[in-house]
């Protein structure tokens, strides 16, 4: 990929206009201090359900706007209309309706696709993505998870762990989502639900051994009641934990996943040349990117990981002013004090910086219909940089039902697998559990163009 | 006037742990990026209206210094609030790109579109546009669209693939995995790209407020003749007649969205300043298009529809 210039066949005025639209108000921007002026906003916490079909992660999704007050009167009546004409008997709504938004899932009574729904609380703001339970659209599953800081993983108290949940955990914990909570749904259908809550947490606790991660708290609730979602239910007196929501208030924010390198791939060379608007700006050249991980000072040295040139930061320009210092979740320009070679698809980084590989092996979930076989050709796009590759071989699969590694020659549509690539041209990966950034790619079919696969590198120096 | 983004090089101290509204700018910032870098020839929908006036000014803010690098694409459907018109025109020569119209009025003078029988254009403008994307060769289109919005436009994807025919697919979309997005497509399929996917429209109000954006002047309180039809207040003139019975007043409003002039309603309201308007927002009990788009009331699955066939 070559370096971007930004044109300059404007055809519009060149000069900005006295007759413009005029700004309203003061500008509110970075105070002197540095910290932003104006109210101060939340900050936002990501959720992405799980579970399997009909677990009730819509319905929970729903409950939980509308035990908040998130729902709008309007929203609400146009779900009770659909809920009478579907013929629902129960009370109140089918709040399931309330992202389950599609003709075909209202007819189907299913989630299909990822459904992003929106709230706040005084704490902080939510991005609920509610994911379907099929197998058949798992890789919906995955979309909502991965970007998800905490994964809310249904249970239906009648039947208790099953596979789809056994796979969700195994998906969460190798996306390494910072946070996993069960929702054990449903306790207004059975008998016992304290021994239930027992059981389901004793199969977690095996589980989470088995993956060897942390054993995810359980919650027991009625979403379609409203136990333990909001408020607390007074029929399980035997449970001392919090709702649902108090416990997503209380999670501590998006523990950190990544080391504190500064990492940042730089998406464009801006260079206004003599298309710039302000005539200081003919010789400016900055680099665009996400900062995703670390932070960055002007003064810093960093390193273009692959040619491993190393050069000072000039200056960060974020918002309407520079800054002295950007730290990782910010979209910053940099400017480089002396004049090297960078382009879009480079990797800026500064402390342990990565060195480029172009063999490695990874974990990779299989999203596709079309399986996979050793031999195949793909692309692979990690950080900024799209590569072709080849998967070099299939070494095994994660075998759902009991958690262990099988040995396997090809994958299929959600298979979990563990494969060997060559690249044609290095790359600068990370380790995926050092770094959730700096470890994640994607495959694409070189042919259709569609995304085969969540990519996670496992060991960057495959010998 | 003052640019839209002011000189870097007047180094500002160190900055607080990014906010909502930041990490919000610099998800949009790196879509905008994303599609610059790995895309032809995008063009960015821009009506006037609030989000794509926002959109606009992320869009410079990306590419700062440089100038928009893209040009802007107007679905006219004839039926414009005058200071609608007025403040596009200005912010396209603030901006200096260059403007596209596709004209709906063009396409029902010439026979190619048939006029509704309820007289709304919105749905009209779906050919328009793809025939602009086909003649133009557009391989990205930049929408002003929020998740927030309908139940439809929640399940799309930020980076949303379109067939050869413009046509959506939601029961067959690709995954879309971290912020690593697959711009790719085959010949004659192009994307559609919502950088603004996660904001609501309180975080639309809370970033106009934060970054000083101007607004056509009918987004704050004003006085307005208006006539009360199904609960909405229209703004009586060549698309809107007063029928039988009807009546129009002088009353103070402003507008939560704006469009077809014809089906889009004000709301009552005394919120004349960012501040009051947001107080507004926050405090509000209806959505925004609930509150004031008539052709969204159509069926309950409107938007899913029109969106199917390569509406925006
Ligand atoms: N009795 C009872 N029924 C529930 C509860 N929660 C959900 N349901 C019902 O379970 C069925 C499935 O609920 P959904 O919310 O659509 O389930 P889902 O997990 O979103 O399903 P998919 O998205 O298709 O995987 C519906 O009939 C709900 O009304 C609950 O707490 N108690
Ligand atoms: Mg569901």
């Amino acid at each position: 990929m070559s370096t971007t210039t930004m044109s300059t066949e404007q055809t519009g005025a060149g000069t900005a206009s006295t007759t413009g639209p005029a700004r309203t108000g003061p500008t509110t921007g970075t105070a002197t201090d540095g910290t932003a002026a104006g109210p101060v906003t939340p900050t936002l916490l990501r959720l992405a359900t799980a579970g399997s079909v009909d677990d009730g992660k819509s319905t929970l999704i729903g409950r939980l706007l509308h035990d908040t007050k998130s729902v709008l009167a309007d929203q609400l009546a146009a779900v009770e209309d659909a809920s009478r004409r579907r013929g629902w008997t129960g009370e109140l709504a089918d709040l399931a309706l309330l992202t389950d938004g599609l003709r075909a899932e209202r007819e189907q009574g299913i989630t299909i696709d990822v459904a992003y729904r929106y709230f706040a609380t005084a704490e902080r703001s939510y991005v609920l993505a509610d994911t379907p339970g099929h197998v058949q659209y798992t890789r919906n599953t995955v979309t909502g998870a991965s970007t998800a800081d905490v994964v809310v993983v249904l249970v239906d108290a009648r039947n208790g762990v099953v596979e789809q949940t056994r796979r969700h955990l195994a998906v969460a914990a190798l996306l390494r989502v910072p946070h996993v909570v069960v929702a054990l749904n449903k306790i207004d259908l059975v008998e016992d639900p304290q021994r239930v809550h027992e059981q389901v947490a004793a199969d977690l606790a095996d589980v989470a051994r088995a993956l060897s991660g942390a054993v995810p708290p359980v919650v027991p609730l009625s979403a379609l009641r409203g136990d333990n979602v909001v408020h607390a239910s007074e029929e399980t007196p035997w449970y001392a934990g919090p709702t649902l929501l108090a416990l997503l208030e209380s999670l501590p924010p998006a523990r950190d996943l990544q080391h504190d390198g500064f990492r940042m791939p730089v998406q464009l060379v801006i260079r206004p040349q003599h298309g710039a608007r302000d005539a200081t700006h003919v010789d400016y050249r900055g680099y665009a990117g996400l900062i995703t991980s670390g932070t960055v000072e002007v003064g810093d040295r960093v390193t273009i990981a692959g040619s491993g040139r190393a050069t000072t930061v000039a200056g960060i320009d974020l918002d309407r002013s520079g800054v002295q210092r950007a730290e990782a979740g910010l979209s910053v320009t940099l400017r480089l004090s002396e004049d090297v070679d960078v382009s879009r698809g480079d990797l800026l980084a500064a402390g342990d910086v990565p060195s480029p590989s172009d063999s490695f092996s990874a974990v990779l979930c299989w999203l596709s219909e079309r399986p996979l076989r050793a031999g195949s050709r793909v692309l692979i796009k990690h950080g900024t940089r799209t590569v072709q590759a080849r998967v070099t071989a299939v070494r095994d699969r994660l075998d759902i039902s009991t958690l262990e590694h099988e040995p396997a020659d090809q994958a299929e549509l959600n298979d979990l697998v563990r494969v060997d690539l060559d690249l044609a041209q290095a790359l600068p990966v990370e380790a995926y559990l050092t770094s959730r950034t700096g470890g994640a790619f994607i495959v694409i079919d070189p042919q259709d163009a569609t995304t085969l696969a969540a990519g996670m590198v496992d060991d960057p120096e495959r010998p | 006037m003052t640019t839209p983004v002011q000189d870097p090089h007047a180094v500002d101290t160190a900055r607080r742990h990014p906010d909502l509204l930041d990490a919000l700018e610099s998800e949009a910032l790196h879509i905008i990026r994303e599609v610059v870098g790995e895309l032809e020839r995008p063009v960015m929908l821009f009506s006037g209206g609030k989000d794509s006036v926002v959109m606009l000014h992320l869009a410079a803010k990306a590419l700062w210094p440089a100038p928009v690098p893209f040009p802007v694409l107007h679905v006219d459907t004839g039926h414009n609030f005058p200071e609608v018109l007025q403040f596009r025109d200005a912010a396209v020569e603030h901006y200096g790109v260059q403007l596209y119209v596709a004209s709906v009025q063009d396409y029902l003078d010439d026979g190619r579109l048939q006029e509704r029988s309820d007289g709304t254009r919105n749905p009209l403008q779906t050919l328009p546009l793809l025939d602009a994307i086909e003649e133009h060769r557009f391989d990205a289109v930049f929408g002003g669209g929020r998740r927030d919005e309908d139940k439809a436009r929640a399940k799309e994807r930020i980076v949303s693939l379109r067939n050869s025919f413009g046509h959506w697919d939601p029961k067959n979309q690709r995954p879309e995995l971290w912020d690593l997005y697959n711009t790719r497509r085959r010949p004659g399929e192009h994307v559609r790209v919502f950088p603004l996917s996660n904001w609501t429209e309180l975080d639309v109000w809370r970033y106009i407020a934060r970054e000083g954006i101007a607004l056509p002047t009918l987004y704050y309180a004003h006085e307005r003749e208006v006539v009360e039809r199904d609960g909405m207040l229209l703004s009586p003139g060549d698309w809107v007649h007063l029928g039988e019975g009807e009546e129009s007043s002088v009353r103070t409003v402003r507008y939560r969205t704006v469009g077809d002039m014809s089906c889009t309603g004000a709301v009552a309201s005394t919120a004349c300043d960012v501040e009051a308007v947001i107080a507004e927002v926050a405090a509000t009990t209806v959505t925004e298009r609930g509150a004031t788009r008539a052709d969204d009331r159509l069926s309950e699955a409107a938007m899913e529809d029109r969106k199917k066939e390569g509406y925006f």
